[in-house]
């Protein structure tokens, strides 16, 4: 019972760091309809940036606890700009241009960055610095520590906050009303291309949070980490609804729990025929089952036709 | 866009691809020696990529200072580089490339996966090809006479690992985690069945990926068994991190790894969970070798602290350069049965090559993190 | 081509005498590139053979009938372990005891085999993703992809299959007519090596995927596809049925990827699930979408460029920046994969529907003459 109480928190947080960094992703797709396959490697830069600036405080001698949300806000602002600049290169040009043409600049983005990061910052793993004393606490035989509940509060209050954005703010209704209709939009007085922006900056933002998260939890950050993170966290947003913030909390935190409990039962519920290696196996059935019965995910919307 | 432009750029392109042919120009009385090497220098395994490079090309450096010669002549050795990007189909056409640049020689691939097919075409082609890293053991099993390695393989390190931590660390219920990759399996596998042999019991063996980063859910898995020793068959990028879940997780087991893990790279990335530790590396150790201390401590100096295979590398490299002196020719055919019986004595071991190709005897340190370092432990398995 | 051509000949004419021209200029080829740019690059090109065969079997995917497909690559693997299994000494060495001395099939008979199994799993990815759209088809397909691969990584235990990470080495060269095709052959006296006498197995192979995917294009089929492209519900209210035709498509797909794996494995000797990862999915798309989607010159064009650019610029980096500045100033290594994505980029912003896209309205209006 320990044992499945403990794999449930594991879920959870594996869950977490997915739904922080799928929020990126659907936020963007809820309003230009784009998946940005870029959102991963923004998320290593965020990362990266982060180490970076935190290296150079401490070693300045500025205290922990203010370092890290300074870094934090540097990392932030860094990965806006970065956004910003992967949207007016790589999207703007190509909003009206044959469906596939993003992505593949976007699949060309995710390779410059990645080859940029090397450069910058070597090949090498980098430590993430043990800079608060990161405490453990018991619940129930189950072991969880200070920075796995911050990653859980922190990507609930984000969704929270996001959802608070878009539905109660001029600017959130403007993103809902480019998001519907961009022509009509237009007509309405709404500055396309601003809230196009605006809303990549935002979700660079949000990756910058999750690359510190990550490594925070994780205790490393890597040019290349930002390849596997990406992936999942787009199953995971397709799983709850691409364009959806709840959805992606949803499929976030599923797909965390369904890689956990498969790594640990699917051993004795095959009777050791099958291992935890099919832990990704287990995970993608389930999402092509979620998606034969409901089609554009869980809570997604039913568009019928928006290819 | 027309045929016409279509074929320009074509054109365009051979012609940008033909400046890549420089022809060398040849100093009087110079004879020129190229050897290759080949690891992955981009993508998540670039940092030990870069290392061998760095090994290959320290090795190659010494050489052109000493001043060799051969057949009468003053030797220049070259060094050609190349990225095979962990990828057996970039292996092959590195290969290839390296075989019409003339090489007299191959220092290389890293990883088994590429070196196995790479193995084909030096073959077909008569160029002697000594791997610092590839430990699978199909690979010298091919049959071809130009392959050779400088590390033991996985069947001589897993033996090594799994009576050890059988009789020496008392292990009694073994966990056992690979990554999935020929070299994690392979290892594991091996791992497996020294364990059982010497008594004792394999209570898990779950699995992870060599892009993951998260282990937690297998470490629980493995929780559940209560085994007193946990093998991970991987790398060190996963080894780091998985010592530090393990003690978040309260888990109580000694960690055991290969070569994959005998790197300062574990320890910076586990941080103080990765006290106790124990990794072993073929060969051995550096300062117990003549000459051993003396290339550490340059290597350093001149490039960063060894990741992991830079002194295999480097090996490697006198080995051939010490068989073509012996054969006192560059040329691939004359020099490969000397390299085939040589005996040199390098950094990481003294090196002699079996049937196969593969080394001798090899002897396998095992080693354990002691206040953050990696310390010796004992050298088991040394040449019979 | 000069004003004085053009009126001499007819335009079926000269798309003829280019045929030729064209035809003889690539039966040339691996001479001339060996002796211009060494045997490395024929082996290239016969690499970037195996990688248009497999943009075209793509391009009926995504090119005709719309279907965006990330895992691709599953079928090429399937293809490549059918021949891996059955041309080498794994199953003697697995089970010493069911084949003493393994199976080593012939070539040409695996090949329809493993073309008819990647055909079945076509079929099999196919069939749940009927009713999924865009994005969520291509989740899927990305994870159908992945799920073969962790297969084949893992079927080594309990029972061994496929040899897990360690993979399948030693398989069979291909051999024609009783002539291994891994030795240096003599042809009326001129020397052909092994990796052009590959080259000249891969031509005719991708000459024949090229017929038939240029003789689906116009028929029956290849049309219906096109207007399932354009308008799934348009398509199902005139009449055509679009479950059986959407799997059809899938299933030819597969099976060029199929036949696509078989030519690699025998060409390799040496088959791994590292060949098969998503990064290769995403290239041979890449390679589709880059040349121009559903147009088989494009598709070809795109195959050749991005299997080609990255050995060009491997082989072009370190002497251009030494012609430049003298020496080598950025790591040669993270410069070609950089520059790789920013060609990608770049080629997009400028032509976003592929280098040479097909010209369908012009195509229409002149079949149109040509029919009346």
């Amino acid at each position: 019972m320990e044992i499945f109480f403990q794999q449930i928190i594991n879920g959870l947080v594996q869950g977490s760091v997915y739904a922080l960094v799928a929020l990126g992703y659907t936020m963007v797709y809820g309003i230009l309809g784009l998946i940005n396959f870029a959102h991963g490697e923004v998320v290593m830069v965020g990362a990266m940036l982060a180490l970076s600036a935190l290296t150079a405080l401490i070693g300045w001698g500025v205290p922990p606890l203010l370092a890290l949300p300074v870094s934090l806000l540097l990392a932030m602002a860094g990965c806006m700009l970065l956004g910003f600049g992967i949207e007016r290169i790589a999207y703007r040009p190509l909003r009206h241009a044959p469906r596939l043409a993003p992505l593949i600049t976007a699949i060309g983005v995710s390779i410059v960055l990645q080859n940029l990061a090397m450069m910058i910052w070597g090949r090498e793993y980098h430590a993430f610095p043990q800079l608060i004393n990161n405490q453990s606490h018991h619940v129930g035989g189950a072991i969880i520590n200070d920075i796995q509940i911050v990653i859980i509060i922190t990507a609930l209050g984000l969704m929270a906050g996001l959802m608070a954005i878009v539905h109660r703010t001029s600017l959130g209704c403007a993103m809902r009303a480019v998001a519907e209709n961009q022509h009509a939009a237009q007509l309405m007085g709404v500055d396309v291309n601003r809230v196009i922006s605006v809303t990549f900056m935002l979700g660079s933002a949000l990756a910058a949070i999750a690359g510190l998260m990550v490594s925070a939890n994780y205790g490393l950050a890597h040019y290349y980490m930002g390849f596997l993170l990406g992936l999942k966290a787009f199953t995971a947003a397709v799983l709850g609804g691409i364009g959806n913030l709840r959805g992606a909390m949803l499929g976030g935190l599923l797909l965390g729990l369904i890689e956990s409990l498969g790594a640990g039962y699917i051993g004795d519920l095959t009777g050791g025929f099958l291992g935890s290696q099919y832990q990704d196996v287990f995970a993608f059935f389930v999402l092509i089952a979620v998606l034969v019965f409901r089609p554009s995910g869980l809570l997604g919307e039913r568009l019928a036709e928006r290819a | 866009m027309s045929l016409r432009s279509v074929s320009l750029l074509l054109a365009a392109l051979f012609a940008l691809a033909s400046c890549g042919k420089s022809a060398t120009d040849q100093a009087a009385g110079e004879l020129i020696v190229r050897i290759g090497a080949v690891a992955p220098l981009t993508g998540p395994q670039a940092h030990l990529g870069k290392d061998n490079e760095n090994g290959t090309r320290m090795a190659i450096d010494d050489a052109n200072a000493k001043g060799i010669t051969i057949g009468g002549k003053k030797v220049h050795f070259e060094l050609i580089s190349e990225d095979d990007q962990a990828d057996p189909k970039t292996a092959t056409i590195v290969a290839q490339k390296l075989v019409d640049n003339k090489v007299a020689g191959v220092i290389g691939h890293l990883n088994s996966g590429t070196t196995i097919p790479a193995a084909k075409i030096y073959s077909d082609n008569a160029i002697p090809q000594i791997s610092p890293s590839a430990t699978a053991v199909s690979y010298t099993k091919q049959g071809f006479k130009t392959a050779f390695r400088v590390m033991a393989n996985d069947a001589q390190q897993g033996r090594a690992l799994g009576e050890y931590a059988v009789k020496n660390l008392g292990a009694v219920k073994i966990a056992i985690i690979d990554d999935r990759t020929a070299y994690g399996q392979g290892l594991a596998d091996e791992f497996i069945k020294a364990a059982r042999a010497a008594g004792a019991q394999i209570v898990a063996h779950e699995y992870t990926s060599d892009k993951s980063v998260d282990f937690t859910a297998v470490l629980t898995a493995v929780k559940g068994k209560q085994p007193d020793l946990l093998f991970y068959g991987g790398m060190d990028a996963q080894g780091g991190p998985m010592a530090r879940q393990i003690k978040a997780l309260a888990l109580n087991v000694k960690l055991m790894m290969g070569d994959g893990g005998y790197t300062p790279e574990f320890v910076k990335l586990a941080g103080d969970a990765a006290e106790g530790a124990y990794a072993s590396l073929p060969g051995v150790p550096l300062d117990k070798m003549p000459g051993g201390k003396d290339f550490s401590g340059r290597f350093v100096a001149k490039y960063q602290p060894i990741q992991l295979y830079a002194p295999y590398c480097y090996d490697a490299v006198n080995v051939m350069i010490a068989a073509m002196q012996k054969a006192d020719s560059a040329d691939p055919a004359k020099y490969m049965p000397a390299l085939a019986s040589l005996s040199h004595q390098g950094v990481t071991a003294d090196i002699q090559f079996d049937g196969n190709g593969d080394l001798k005897g090899g002897a396998v340190t095992l080693y354990q993190v002691k206040q953050g370092k990696w310390q010796v432990l004992e050298t088991v398995g040394a040449a019979k | 081509m000069p004003n004085v051509l053009k009126s001499i000949l007819t335009h079926g004419h000269r798309q003829r005498l280019l045929f030729c021209l064209l035809l003889v200029a690539v039966l040339l080829l691996p001479f001339a590139t060996d002796a211009l740019l060494g045997r490395g690059w024929v082996r290239i090109v016969d690499f970037a053979m195996l990688y248009i065969m497999l943009a075209l079997g793509l391009n009926i995917v995504v090119g005709y009938a719309g279907l965006l497909d990330l895992g691709y690559i599953a079928f090429f693997a399937v293809g490549a372990y059918c021949y891996a299994l059955t041309g080498s000494p794994h199953l003697a060495m697995a089970y010493p005891l069911l084949f003493p001395d393994g199976l080593h099939l012939s070539f040409w008979i695996v090949l329809p085999l493993a073309a008819l199994l990647a055909g079945g799993f076509g079929v099999l990815l196919g069939a749940p993703t009927l009713r999924l759209r865009g994005d969520y088809l291509a989740i899927v397909t990305l994870g159908f992809g992945e799920i073969i691969r962790i297969f084949m990584n893992n079927l080594n235990a309990p029972v061994n299959f496929t040899n897990g990470p360690q993979g399948i080495s030693r398989i069979d060269p291909i051999s024609v007519a009783g002539v291994s095709l891994n030795s240096t052959q003599q042809v009326m006296g001129i020397t052909l090596p092994s990796v052009h006498l590959y080259f000249y197995l891969f031509l005719a192979f991708t000459l024949l995927v090229v017929f038939v995917s240029s003789r689906l294009e116009k028929s029956r089929i290849g049309r219906a596809w096109m207007a399932i492209r354009e308008d799934e519900i348009a398509a199902s209210a005139m009449g055509i049925n679009t479950r059986n035709l959407k799997l059809l498509a899938f299933a030819m797909g597969a099976m060029f990827g199929g036949v696509s794996g078989t030519l690699f494995a025998g060409f390799q000797g040496f088959v791994s699930p590292e060949s098969f990862s998503l990064m290769e999915s995403v290239m041979v798309l890449c390679m589709v979408v880059l040349g121009g989607m559903g147009h088989i010159y494009g598709v070809i064009l795109g195959g050749l460029l991005l299997a080609l650019l990255p050995e060009v610029l491997r082989h072009s980096v370190v002497p251009l920046q030494q012609a430049l500045f003298g020496k080598t100033l950025i790591d040669p290594e993270s410069l070609r994969m950089l520059l790789f994505g920013v060609a990608l980029i770049v080629v997009m912003l400028y032509r976003p529907a592929g280098l040479w896209p097909s010209r369908v309205r012009r195509r229409e209006l002149e079949s149109d003459e040509v029919a009346r």
